[in-house]
């Protein structure tokens, strides 16, 4: 089976700062690394090649040098990888790079499986996977914690909150897959000399064939007006006593609040 | 710590250097004609890539249960399997065979970081490789394809027998007989003290087939779990490498085919030699790691133990303390990357092998119990690492060659050298 995965390159923190001038984050001194919900999307391919055979082809979209991403999933032992990397597609939000990635997977021909990790540790937005879906028209699931091939068909499980719950799509299919999926594997040293001496494939826009006015910033609806760090939330007022007395209490408490009301 | 000692840098030659300015000296070192130090002690890209991809590993994976796998008292399956998938149990091997292919130098940092990150880990590798070299060396291109793929792709584990009850220091002394007969030589004899054994798949085995011309009859065989006639037995009780097992061979009409035996009839006295050669490094080495693993530990400890007010690292006898431990783990790694640079470039290295082996093993047994001494009573308690380090030190003035025999060879050859 033939397999995408789609991944980033992240800050190495999960404690982004953000520059409250520029709205951006705060990138100098900070390493970068795969951002590790791909690296899972990564594993989880290598996988389903080890049981079913196939081909695993990795695409980062980003800046030169993000081909550093591109050589990590080498050395585990990614088939192919590919950087999409123009000018013309600087300033992206998450609408513009699932057209992107859309394009690409779609440049690169027949495919049964697209994975991406279910969100990037820096942007935290979990909006690339589903849209790459809608762009390419397939079945997407969110969230899988375990993925079965069987024929054309995809089992997956997706954890939810307090559950878990199995679904069954045709292939192909794109799934985002969360870290309790598997543990990813270090890379074989024979994987990291080739990695290291492989030449890394840039896909620009004019080979995709991008609409100027879908990717980009021309393509990117999205306006951001501020971003922070969102204050802790302060303690909770706990009601002490008996509890139908502090019951009680509380109800009238929400009450006059005026956000509900009692018909 | 981690300054390097590589001789044999192909990437120190400057890219853009115009082709006359430079030469290349021997051992693939660069140097330009305006007297740049063909010494160079950076690693090439290679030997980086795989050191950084080692100790991601280690620091992952080896280190946080590196205790636990201590205290188990069972052979460390899993973290084997591991080195396995990670190419490293064949890395000194030719690709051909399925090996890494890389050089003793990158071997030799890869088993510092092996033995720093799990000791046990690290000793279970060594004894490996110690099956691994002899057939690197001396195997035919059938051994090699037999047994050589199979040990490179980690699919199963070696080991190395040349030990005998009557056989330690005296390695000439070696009692196990190999008896021809018709295809087969018959064996019959008891090593002990084996590293690896009833775990490994492929045992070298030093034996004799004429007694009494002692060395000059010792032949090496390779021989397979399983063959009926080997058998495992007691497994030692140790002060250290209490998950390590350190068993006797025990061979009892054990038939071997004749093409099992490993380079020639009466030639084992060399394969052992050479074999123990390249043991020496790797001894040198781990030592080198659980002296570093012992120093890390302590480092960190002076700086937040406070006593007079003040962290115990500020008192400058502590510092002292410090600044040897670190200083003798550098020139312990140095001798170590030496011998080894002198092993890849074909030339004689068997001094240096002993001397780093000797000094490195007992600047093992000082750091580690310096490492005690930065930690006070704490570091006689189980509950710091340090009191194992110290215990499991030991070791390595003692295998593979004791303290004593390093300096005899050393001064033997330094006698015939002057001659
Ligand atoms: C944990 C462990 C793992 C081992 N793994 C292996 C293995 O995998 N394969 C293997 O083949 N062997 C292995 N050995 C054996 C090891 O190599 C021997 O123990 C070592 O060579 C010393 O031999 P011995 O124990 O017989 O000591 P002895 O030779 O009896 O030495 C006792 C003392 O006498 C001194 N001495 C002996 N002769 C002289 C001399 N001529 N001049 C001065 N002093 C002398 C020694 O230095 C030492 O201090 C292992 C041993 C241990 C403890």
């Amino acid at each position: 089976m033939n397999i995408v995965v789609c991944v980033k390159q992240v800050p190495d923190t999960t404690d982004v700062r953000i520059d409250p001038e520029t709205n951006s984050l705060i990138r100098e001194g900070v390493e970068s690394i795969l951002n590790p919900f791909d690296e899972n999307g990564v594993e989880a391919a290598l996988q389903l090649r080890e049981q079913h055979g196939g081909k695993v082809t990795v695409i980062t979209m980003g800046p030169p040098q993000a081909e550093a991403i591109l050589r990590h999933a080498l050395a585990m032992g990614a088939d192919e990888v590919y950087l999409v990397c123009d000018r013309a597609i600087r300033g992206s939000d998450t609408l513009a790079t699932s057209y992107t990635l859309a394009k690409a997977i779609e440049y690169l021909g027949e495919f049964d499986l697209v994975i991406c990790g279910k969100q990037a540790i820096d942007g935290d937005t979990a909006q690339v996977g589903p849209g790459v879906a809608e762009r390419l028209g397939i079945p997407q699931v969110s969230l899988a914690i375990a993925l079965e091939v069987e024929g054309r068909k995809l089992r997956a499980r997706r954890l939810l909150d307090d559950a878990s719950e199995t679904v069954e799509v045709r292939l192909p299919a794109l799934v985002t897959v969360v870290k309790q999926i598997n543990e990813p594997r270090h890379p074989p040293m024979k994987g990291v000399l080739k990695a290291k001496k492989a030449q890394i494939p840039v896909l620009d826009a004019e080979t995709l064939e991008l609409d100027p006015k879908l990717t980009g910033f021309a393509g990117s609806p999205t306006f951001v007006w501020k971003i922070f760090t969102p204050p802790r939330r302060a303690r909770g007022q706990i009601i002490e006593g008996e509890p139908e007395e502090a019951a009680k209490e509380l109800a009238q408490k929400i009450l006059g609040l005026n956000v509900i009301s009692i018909s | 710590m981690t300054r390097i000692l590589n001789l044999d840098n192909h990437d120190a030659r400057p890219p853009d250097a115009p082709p006359g300015e430079e030469v290349c000296l021997s051992g693939g070192c660069w140097a330009d004609r305006r007297g740049l130090s063909p010494i160079v002690f950076d690693l090439n890209e290679d030997q980086q890539a795989i050191l950084d991809a080692v100790r991601e590993f280690c620091d992952d994976e080896l280190v946080p249960k590196a205790e636990a796998t201590d205290a188990a008292g069972v052979w460390p399956a899993e973290n084997v399997a591991k080195l396995g998938e990670l190419d490293l149990m064949g890395i000194t091997v030719p690709e051909e065979y399925g090996g890494l292919g890389m050089d003793h130098i990158t071997w030799t940092l890869v088993a510092e970081e092996l033995s720093r990150a799990c000791t046990t880990t690290g000793a279970a590798f060594g004894a490996h490789i110690l099956c691994v070299e002899p057939i690197r060396l001396f195997g035919t291109d059938e051994q090699k394809k037999k047994y050589l793929t199979r040990l490179a792709k980690g699919e199963c584990v070696g080991a190395f027998g040349l030990t005998e009850p009557g056989a330690g220091s005296d390695a000439g002394a070696v009692q196990t007989r190999a008896e021809p007969d018709g295809d087969d030589y018959v064996l019959n004899g008891t090593k002990i003290f084996i590293t690896n054994a009833g775990e490994a798949e492929i045992y070298v085995i030093i034996a004799n087939i004429d007694i009494e011309r002692g060395p000059r009859g010792m032949t090496a065989f390779i021989v397979e779990k399983g063959t009926p006639g080997f058998e495992f037995g007691k497994n030692e009780k140790k002060m250290g490498f209490g998950s390590l097992p350190n068993r006797e061979l025990i061979f009892t009409d054990c038939r071997v085919p004749k093409e099992n035996i490993l380079g020639r009839e009466r030639r084992g006295f060399r394969v052992a030699l050479e074999t123990l050669g390249m043991g020496r490094i790797g001894m040198g080495i781990g030592a080198v790691g659980v002296a570093r693993a012992a120093f890390e530990a302590a480092l960190p400890y002076t700086k937040q133990r406070h006593q007079f007010g003040k962290p115990i690292s500020s008192f400058q006898l502590v510092q002292a303390m410090l600044a040897d431990m670190a200083t003798q783990i550098e020139a312990a790694r140095l001798l170590c990357l030496k011998a080894a640079y002198l092993k890849d470039m074909g030339r004689p290295f068997e001094k240096e092998a002993a001397m780093a082996k000797v000094y490195a093993s007992e600047v093992a047994a000082f750091v580690t119990s310096k490492a005690v001494q930065c930690l006070g009573g704490y570091g006689y308690t189980k509950d710091f690492p340090v009191e194992r380090y110290m215990r499991e030190a030991k070791l390595f003035e003692i295998v593979e060659g004791t303290s004593e025999i390093q300096r005899l060879v050393i001064a033997n050859l330094l006698l015939k050298e002057g001659s």
